[in-house]
């Protein structure tokens, strides 16, 4: 049952934002971007998308166990009783 | 060469290294031969850590965090985490997580105040609790610790492929999970495009107090003439045993994308397949007659599966004086849930070493389909019901500040508070006489407040 579920939402929704993401990039960020000695912003640390993630775990749980949607940046996951 | 004081031996900028005073430097001109230099700078670097990194590393922490959660007349928390990690001579990273917190207080159960006094079973059915006429009912007997653990290994980063692998526990009083994931992503276009893709699965087990109530089964209540069999008897009636589990497959692809010197995006889809035990054991809806006049209280029931998208766009620009993230997140399920997200960090270093950062964030949501704030007697109760607000309509509000400071080295402290409202409202359910005169959708207030360092 959740084959079917999981295969129909890939094939529908899921398969159209995966070729929509892969087309964007192939198309569209070819030509974007900069050269690795004009990196010196974006190796900031503070440029990291990872960067204070402690935080964005705490939040993210708080969200999780009071809000009926979650995930989006990371995974929605379960392993947790709160919600 | 002379390196600007916010710049490292690799020429990477660090905001917040520079000296107290000095502001971030300004945006540069490409310049070919002080380029080449920051070049054989980082090459010479990554020679030294080469030669340097052929033993295992000693076991290093990372962050540590203290956390206080309270919301006003309902669920107080203190949550503790540890973070540390361990670089190994092929450069792979095991990184390790604790986490324990504790909370306390009463949570919203699904029933509508009443004008006059009400009283429900404990969940256990050990004993019962009353709630004050006009009182939204709370259930005080909400208490639990948490521990959790996880550990998450990743391969070196000098490799074309990044890939990780993760194992989660994390054990309370009545739930118990157990996970796995693992991610890889590339780089594409000289790094500036980067393709992830990542799966998460997680087997959670419950063991709710007083077993599994039987789905809208109606609520036993003693009364005088019950001796401790007879009420027992009859509250066995309304369960179906004890635990159950709930499995979680999620997968996660992701595409990060410079778009020039100072801002890049990223887009994430999330899919999350869930299926086993959905149900709140510890939350009902009151059953009310066309006076609104509560008559019985059910226990909820809810789809044995749930299926939800997830899309995120995020951008984050690097300012002379701070950075700053704007992203909008999009989720819809299979229950009919849906929601927008608004979400934005500003942050502004004052000095070198100290600086302030804003959180906003605005979050709405619809109903799912089967949520219902009550029942009413004269109609046939349906399949599936819930009266649990963090799935009904409902409008959440956070409004956040961030204080920190930089220390010697890459040790930071730093102090949030955080506030955070949420509001629930009425999905255009009509509101029957009787209970038009209580607050059936009330809202509810947070303060968080935490202190973090970083080694």
């Amino acid at each position: 049952m959740r084959d079917q579920v999981i295969a129909s939402a890939i094939h529908g929704t899921g398969a159209k934002v995966v070729a929509l993401l892969l087309l964007t990039c192939l198309s569209g960020c070819a030509g974007l971007g900069v050269e690795p000695w004009e990196r010196d912003q974006l190796a900031r640390k503070d440029m990291a998308l990872d960067n204070e993630k402690l935080d964005l775990a705490q939040d993210d749980h708080i969200y999780f166990s009071k809000e009926g949607s979650s995930g989006g940046r990371a995974f929605a996951g379960g392993g947790c009783g709160c919600n | 060469m002379q390196l600007t004081p916010e710049e490292d031996a690799n020429g990477q900028t660090y905001a917040g290294e520079s000296q107290p005073g000095v502001k971030l430097a300004p945006p540069r001109k490409p310049c070919i031969a002080g380029a080449l230099a920051l070049a054989s700078c980082s090459l010479l670097g990554q020679g030294v850590m080469a030669a340097e990194s052929n033993d295992d590393q000693d076991w290093q922490l990372v962050d540590a965090a203290l956390m206080y959660y309270g919301e006003e007349g309902r669920v107080q928390a203190i949550e503790a985490i540890g973070t540390a990690k361990k670089t190994y001579a092929d450069e792979t990273v095991l990184d390790v997580k604790v986490l324990l917190d504790s909370l306390t207080g009463a949570s919203a159960s699904g029933a509508v105040p009443q004008g006059q006094e009400q009283t429900f079973t404990r969940p256990s059915g050990d004993g019962q609790y009353s709630i004050a006429a006009g009182e939204t009912p709370l259930d005080d007997t909400f208490h639990d610790t948490r521990l959790q653990l996880s550990a998450n290994w990743s391969q070196p980063q000098s490799s074309p492929w990044k890939t990780n692998l993760g194992l989660y526990g994390s054990k309370e009083f009545d739930y118990n999970a157990f996970g796995v994931n693992a991610g890889a992503e590339r780089g594409f276009n000289k790094d500036n495009t980067t393709l992830f893709a990542g799966a998460a699965y997680s087997f959670d087990i419950l063991e709710p107090e007083g077993g599994r109530p039987k789905p809208l089964s109606a609520m036993v209540l003693r009364t005088a003439d019950d001796t401790e069999a007879s009420f027992r008897r009859a509250f066995a009636l309304t369960r179906e045993g004890g635990s159950d589990d709930k499995r979680t497959l999620d997968l996660l692809l992701g595409l990060t994308q410079v778009l020039n010197r100072r801002w890049l995006l990223q887009a994430n889809y999330g899919l999350s397949s869930v299926e086993g035990y959905l149900t709140d054991p510890y939350k009902f809806l009151s059953q009310v007659d066309a006076a609104g006049v509560a008559r019985a209280y059910r226990y909820e029931h809810r789809p044995d599966s749930r299926l939800k998208h997830s899309f995120f766009l995020m951008t984050k620009t690097a300012l002379d004086s701070g950075v700053v993230d704007v992203s909008y997140r999009y989720n819809r399920d299979d229950w009919r849930l849906s929601s927008h997200t608004l979400e934005s960090h500003y942050r502004y270093y004052f000095s070198g070493s100290f600086y302030g950062q804003l959180h906003l964030r605005y979050y709405r949501q619809g109903a799912a389909e089967f949520y219902r704030p009550w029942l009413l007697t004269d109609q046939a109760l349906p399949e599936f019901a819930s009266a649990d607000y963090r799935i009904g309509e409902l409008t959440t509000y956070t409004l956040g500040l961030k204080l920190g400071r930089r220390l010697s080295g890459d040790r930071e402290l730093a102090f949030r508070l955080e506030f955070y409202r949420q509001q629930p409202h009425n999905n255009g359910t009509e509101i029957p006489e009787g209970l038009q005169a209580y607050e059936l959708f009330p809202s509810v207030r947070v303060i968080s407040a935490q202190i973090s360092y970083a080694f």
